[in-house]
């Protein structure tokens, strides 16, 4: 079993970091991120940003004034619909689900490549640095006009996996 | 001789939001810009904007430009395409040349500048080489003429321009092989670094390009690691297979016009070098000129768009459509948005910068200092 990747975070390395991504308002906190689909907001610099706010059927997630303010979620409120992921300009949101079945877990990302993975498909899914973490399959690929041409993918992974996992492997042409 | 009260130099999102604003107001407006489409930068920008929703949040700069053109449109706004400005008089006489061959002269009351910016190029062995270019140029070439620049490329800088790039790259088809800074800390937003990280491209801290490979064309780029004092550290090169360079080493002004016109100027590093100086309603040193976006400071189209409404309600006051009053009022709701827009860590700097230009009285290379 692989562990959480540890490095520099976001200003050295691109990524923010484990620590950097628990330490943000918008992390549901270890109470609730097992408990069923709930979304993760790696959000973690202050820029003048809010849409996501907004987007949030439940009023969730609260930006507030200043809007540099970062995201806050209200993990009770949080349903994992994924209104936001799609919505956050940055790409900075993912909603995972610990109990989607005995042995898996699923991730719902935002991936704006071509061309998008097909339902059923065999994927291989990354951590935050790109780095090759498990195979996964595609559950679903949503993309629906008020998406604005962000494409959510779904795919289902070994439960061992649950916090590595950000996004998935770059298709070939 | 054409005549037009208010003539729009450059007709990227601020200047169109000045047109939009002051023919609004009642302004007779001229638009001049040198390519065959207005929009400025707008159209090559095919990723969501930052902002709050009222500074079109969410949308993407593309259609931030179609809207734009859409208002001009129905405003009925005159626009003057493949028309570049070579001159200004003093007495606001604009010199024209329309499709490379035509010669012709404009009579203005009142004119902004909203040029815009250049990028800033960087020399190294081999830069002059094809398949060394600047972001912006592999940026126009994959949005908008739809072809790739390259299948491996380097990106020289880490600001948002340089990460923004890089992504589009990568969903143009091509391979980023790194993106290098020579800062001991990345530079653009954080969310763009992370989203071209976790597919795959690897960041260098500290390091530049020594020099680029190849006879005829980029075939590859030697890397180097820089010590504290920016120093290369010998031993320390390695070699990047890469077809494609991209230069993202930040941008500069483009206020040739403002010179020649006699405007003051301020050097503001943070906002990309020399700044027209203006006041808070966008005028400059040499009145009835105003400036508005990138050229009174390298920032964002959200913040252009914003400057541009700015001169557009001033310039229209000045020419009696609006009152004193309703100008202050007008331009304190704008004002409100730009200070929000420019807040936080990476905003605070630059509103800071704006506020020494506003609080400092004439500059360098003013007229009354002669
Ligand atoms: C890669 C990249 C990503 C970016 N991403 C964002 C983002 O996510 N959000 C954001 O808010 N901003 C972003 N920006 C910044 C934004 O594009 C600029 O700040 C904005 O376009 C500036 O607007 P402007 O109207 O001042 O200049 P421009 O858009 O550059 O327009 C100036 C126009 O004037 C014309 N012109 C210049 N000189 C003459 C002349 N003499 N005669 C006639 N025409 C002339 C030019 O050809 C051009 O059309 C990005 C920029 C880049 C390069």
């Amino acid at each position: 079993m692989t562990v959480p990747s540890d490095h520099p975070g976001v200003k050295l390395s691109g990524a923010p970091n484990r620590e950097e991504v628990r330490n943000c308002p918008g992390y549901p906190g270890e109470e609730f991120a097992k408990k069923g689909p709930i979304v993760f907001i790696e959000c973690v610099e202050e820029i003048p940003c809010n849409p996501c706010e907004a987007s949030c059927p439940r009023g969730a997630i609260k930006v507030g004034k200043p809007i540099t303010n970062l995201p806050v979620l209200d993990a009770e409120k949080c349903i994992g619909c994924t209104m936001c992921v799609a919505a956050c300009p940055g790409l900075a949101i993912y909603v995972k689900d610990y109990t989607y079945s005995e042995t898996e877990a699923a991730i719902t990302f935002p991936y704006e490549y071509w061309p998008l993975p097909e339902k059923g498909q065999e994927v291989t899914l990354v951590d935050e640095m790109g780095e090759a973490v498990c195979q996964g399959k595609v559950l679903r690929v949503a993309n629906p006009k008020q998406y604005n041409h962000t494409p959510l993918v779904t795919a289902a992974y070994p439960k061992e996996f649950f916090e590595q996992v950000k996004s998935m492997r770059r298709l070939n042409k | 001789m054409k005549k037009a009260e208010l003539v729009i130099v450059g007709g990227g999102p601020a200047g169109l939001s000045c047109a939009i604003e002051a023919a609004r107001l009642g302004a007779k407006v001229l638009v001049i810009d040198e390519n065959e489409r207005p929009g400025g930068q707008l159209f090559k920008q095919i990723h969501k904007f930052f902002g709050s929703r009222e500074h079109q949040a969410g949308v993407r700069g593309i259609d931030i430009g179609t809207k734009l053109l859409e208002e001009t449109a129905i405003l009925g706004i005159e626009v003057w395409l493949n028309s570049e400005v070579v001159g200004i008089s003093k007495d606001k006489h604009i010199w024209v040349v329309k499709d490379g061959k035509t010669s012709l002269k404009v009579e203005a009351d009142k004119i902004v500048l909203s040029t815009g910016a250049i990028e800033n190029s960087l020399n190294f062995p081999g830069w002059t080489l094809p398949g060394v270019m600047g972001a912006g140029a592999a940026q126009t070439m994959i949005n908008i003429h739809r072809v790739t620049p390259g299948d491996r490329v380097l990106m020289i800088g880490s600001g948002n321009v340089g990460v923004i790039v890089s992504y589009q790259l990568l969903q143009a088809g091509a391979e980023v092989a790194a993106i290098i800074e020579a800062a001991p800390r990345l530079g653009g937003y954080g969310v763009h670094t992370a989203k071209v990280r976790r597919a795959g491209v690897p960041f260098y801290i500290s390091h530049t390009i020594k020099r680029a490979l190849g006879t005829d064309r980029v075939e590859g780029a030697e890397i180097v690691a820089l010590d504290a004092k920016w120093q290369p550290i010998p031993g320390s090169e390695f070699i990047l297979d890469v077809d494609t360079i991209c230069v993202a080493t930040g941008l500069t002004p483009l206020a040739e016009l403002a010179w020649t016109l006699g405007c003051c100027f301020q050097f503001v590093p943070s906002l990309g070098g020399f700044v027209p100086d203006h006041d808070q309603y966008m005028e400059t040193t040499v009145p009835g000129i105003y400036v508005a976006g990138d050229i009174a400071g390298v920032e964002e189209a959200s913040t252009a768009m914003e400057e541009g409404r700015l001169a557009g309600i001033s310039a229209a006051a000045a020419l009696g459509y609006l009152s004193g009053e309703e100008r202050e009022r007008r331009c304190g709701e704008v004002w409100d948005r730009l200070n929000s827009l420019r807040s936080g860590p990476y905003g605070e700097g630059r509103r800071k910068a704006k506020e020494l230009i506003l609080s400092t009285e004439g500059g360098i290379a003013c007229d009354r200092a002669i």
